[in-house]
């Protein structure tokens, strides 16, 4: 009972914020390539243009939801909510923090708790693998998108994105097998701890740096397959919108098409997830607490509150006078709870790891701000040519290393 | 499979319609329809009088309208034999190569934005609002200037001109090597143009393709200095060529090109004349405002320019320009009226069309998008 009522609070809680995270990262991505191509980005609705997701929202909702006359009804309508269901279950095995421990309550006389739980929903003794087969099944979502909207250009997508997302898949496990081997776990919990420590005192004990086999080249080759796990510049051929209009939901409308967004959103999170965990430890810190890193995140935040504090004294839009301000009181708060010693334990874990994934999320943006996209035929060459052998390798000497140092 | 791409489609810039036969990526078969942006131009033009036609010419090749004007201009010039005044043939220049500029910057920012480099297009048009500023300073108006007129120039430069041009030109190059640094040593972007929409030189020659795509493939045409028009000789300036004559190479011509436009516009901008904006013939050009209200016949010539226009000679000229397209030409015939007999206009992007089948045949279709980038084309001038 008492599990049940703990998940029910943790499965609200996650999904609440990462909803809200999903369509704010849509926020951030628009905003960040404005900045990159000398534009404002959305800036109309509520300050900053902070509002526009609820907007979008709102919009995609309200929309009618066309559906045209000659596709395959079932497979049409029970796509997007195949890939977007796809997307989202594997957030449930993501840990984003160490354990956490609920002081006891007392009420009316009666003492609950204790409880001690952890910061994900499942701990799956498997989770690596669950992940890669979630992720392998959403190519079903594009797929069954473009073959059943009857339509040439969707169909060519949704073979194109099949085939990418099915290319991909092998050098992204032989990428992740490898610090599975230093880690010695499937566990995305364990492999997040085997990484705790520091080397001389500073250098992190992370999957990227470990001793005996360091695991950059598997990082990039697993970020390189990410970008085309999630069809994303520059390997959005799936959705070439130049070649092939929109890909595979060109035929969509309404919500069933913000689900196919949903889902793009969701895999880029659940991916840059993934290598935080296992290559970037995790919540592990930068450098020891002995150092300060505690005292990144208030800092952080408190220059934050002051830039802001700073041009809400002196606006450059009226409206700046207000909303500036406002943030800083918040970024202030949440500097101020940071570094509040009964928080640390549970923030900070929380903190680096959204930092890392939001360093990961941010290279996605940047690069799709900045890069062309591959031909087809490159793309398949690529993956089965060049990333293929590179991480058979990586494997191959992580594997003899591990043996070497065992 | 028949993939039926355009009339609709982002990347087929305007209307054109291309009929894919497919076996999967490959292409087997291409067939290009035109056509969807006929507005008979060419028909238009017996209608108006000679002056009036000059805003047609604006709407022929919307994105490089001066070259338009010009040659237009120059046609009609030939047949009254007039002598244009120094200053306004280097304005001309000067324009023409902003002109230039302009419909460079559109192709490259939409040729990037096809194969998915999307900054690139926002940098280009950043510098292109530059130009069409300049360009409404001069005209009043951003795109559709109308402002080289039969006799000169519509109106004379405009106050502060200089600074406005050189603040362009000085900060010009700079942006170029900015689009250079994202563009030219990409591995992507080598990846997805070298090699990719040849055509045989022969081929070019008999389907009648000029400019830019034909000096990628090593051949040094180019109007400005075969036969030089508006005083275009006294320029100091290259012709860039490239043998290779794929995508890439064409990429690269058009960006030489930019600068060598760079070039002549601050040559024209430092060696401008003095002198008058309009040519010295009473009949043709109207006449100064005061000298209207104070002299008996420049009344009557504005009250005759302005009803009925001004009578040219009987007689047939072709003129041809080097738009940024490649060569435009004018091809005017006159039967002694105030209204030109027929006027049939080379569009550059008609010929340059004409190779659509032979440079993607056979390949994927995501060499077609960066094939039909490579030529320019503008449909406008196309379809007429």
């Amino acid at each position: 009972m008492e599990f049940l009522v703990i998940t029910g609070v943790k499965l609200a809680l996650i999904l609440f914020i990462f909803m809200t995270a999903l369509a704010y990262l849509q926020w951030v991505e628009r905003k960040v390539i404005a900045h990159v191509q000398v534009r404002m980005g959305p800036s109309r609705v509520g300050p900053h243009g902070l509002l526009q997701p609820l907007a979008d929202v709102i919009k995609l909702i309200t929309k009618e939801g066309v559906l045209p006359p000659h596709v395959n009804k079932f497979y049409y309508l029970a796509a997007p909510f195949f890939a977007v269901f796809m997307a989202l279950i594997s957030i449930s095995i993501i840990p984003f923090g160490t354990d956490l421990t609920i002081p006891a309550i007392t009420l009316g006389g009666a003492t609950y708790g204790p409880w001690k739980t952890m910061m994900e929903l499942a701990d799956v003794n498997v989770g690596v693998l669950l992940i890669l087969a979630v992720s392998s099944l959403g190519v079903y979502g594009i797929a069954l998108a473009g073959w059943s909207s009857n339509n040439k250009y969707a169909l060519l997508g949704g073979l194109r994105s099949s085939a990418q997302m099915i290319s991909y898949e092998l050098p992204m496990s032989l990428a992740i097998a490898a610090p599975l081997l230093t880690a010695g776990s499937l566990s995305l919990r364990t492999i997040a701890d085997t990484q705790t420590g520091f080397y001389f005192g500073v250098i992190p004990h992370w999957a990227i740096f470990q001793f005996p086999a360091p695991q950059i080249f598997s990082f990039i080759i697993f970020m390189i397959a990410a970008f085309a796990e999630t069809n994303r510049i520059p390997f959005d051929l799936p959705e070439a919108e130049n070649e092939l209009v929109a890909g595979f939901h060109v035929e969509y409308s309404s919500m069933s098409f913000a689900a196919f967004f949903m889902a793009e959103y969701a895999n880029m999170v659940t991916v840059c997830s993934v290598a935080t965990i296992l290559y970037l430890g995790g919540w592990q810190p930068l450098f020891p607490a002995s150092l300060g890193s505690d005292l990144i995140a208030p800092l952080l935040l408190a220059g934050c509150g002051a830039i802001c504090l700073y041009h809400g004294l002196h606006p450059a839009r009226p409206f700046d006078r207000i909303t500036l301000p406002v943030f800083a009181v918040v970024f202030f708060g949440l500097a101020g709870l940071m570094a509040f010693p009964p928080t640390i334990p549970i923030l900070m874990p929380i903190f680096w790891f959204l930092a890392k994934l939001l360093f990961l999320l941010f290279l996605f943006v940047w690069i799709r701000a900045t890069l062309p996209r591959f031909r087809y035929d490159q793309l398949m060459g690529f993956a089965w040519k060049f990333l293929f052998p590179v991480a058979l390798l990586n494997l191959l000497i992580t594997g003899f290393l591990v043996a070497l140092a065992s | 499979m028949v993939l039926n791409m355009g009339p609709q489609h982002p990347s087929t810039h305007g209307v054109l319609r291309l009929l894919l036969e497919l076996d999967g990526e490959t292409l087997l078969k291409a067939v290009p329809d035109i056509g969807f942006l006929h507005t008979g131009i060419e028909k238009e033009f017996e209608v108006k009088t000679y002056q009036q036609g000059v805003t047609l010419t604006d709407r022929i090749d919307y994105l490089a309208p001066l070259s338009n004007n010009l040659v237009y201009c120059l046609a009609a010039e030939k047949l009254l034999g007039l002598e244009i005044p120094e200053h306004a043939q280097w304005m001309r220049v000067m324009l023409a190569e902003l002109t230039r500029l302009n419909s460079h910057l559109v192709w490259l920012a939409t040729h990037a934005i096809d194969i998915g480099a999307m900054s690139v297009f926002l940098y280009c048009f950043r510098e292109r609002e530059e130009i069409l500023r300049i360009f409404e300073m001069f005209s009043g108006q951003r795109m559709m200037t109308s402002y080289f007129r039969i006799g000169g120039l519509a109106l004379p430069a405009p106050r502060g001109w200089q600074k406005k041009v050189k603040d362009f030109i000085d900060i010009f190059p700079e942006k170029i090597d900015q689009y250079e640094n994202l563009l030219t040593n990409n591995q992507i972007w080598i990846g997805r143009t070298k090699g990719v929409g040849y055509i045989s030189l022969e081929d070019m020659l008999d389907l009648g393709v000029t400019g830019p795509m034909l000096r990628a493939a090593g051949l040094k045409i180019d109007a400005r200095k075969d036969s030089p028009y508006s005083s275009y000789e006294k320029f100091d300036f290259e012709v860039p060529t490239r043998t290779e004559n794929d995508v890439y190479a064409r990429y690269l011509l058009r960006v030489e090109e930019m600068r060598q436009s760079t070039k002549i516009i601050r040559q024209a901008l430092e060696g401008m004349p003095s002198g008058s904006h309009q040519a010295d013939a009473p009949g043709v050009v109207l006449p100064d405002r005061e000298k209207m209200k104070t002299q008996m016949e420049s009344l009557i010539y504005h009250f005759k320019i302005v009803t009925e226009g001004f009578r040219v000679p009987e007689g047939e000229v072709y003129q041809a320009v080097e738009s940024p397209r490649g060569e435009v030409g004018c091809y005017m015939v006159s039967d002694g009226t105030q209204k030109p007999f027929r006027v049939h206009w080379r569009g550059p992007s008609f010929g340059n069309l004409q190779c659509t089948g032979k440079l993607i045949e056979g390949t994927l279709i995501a060499d077609v998008i960066a094939a039909l980038g490579s030529m320019d084309f503008v449909l406008g001038d196309t379809d007429r």
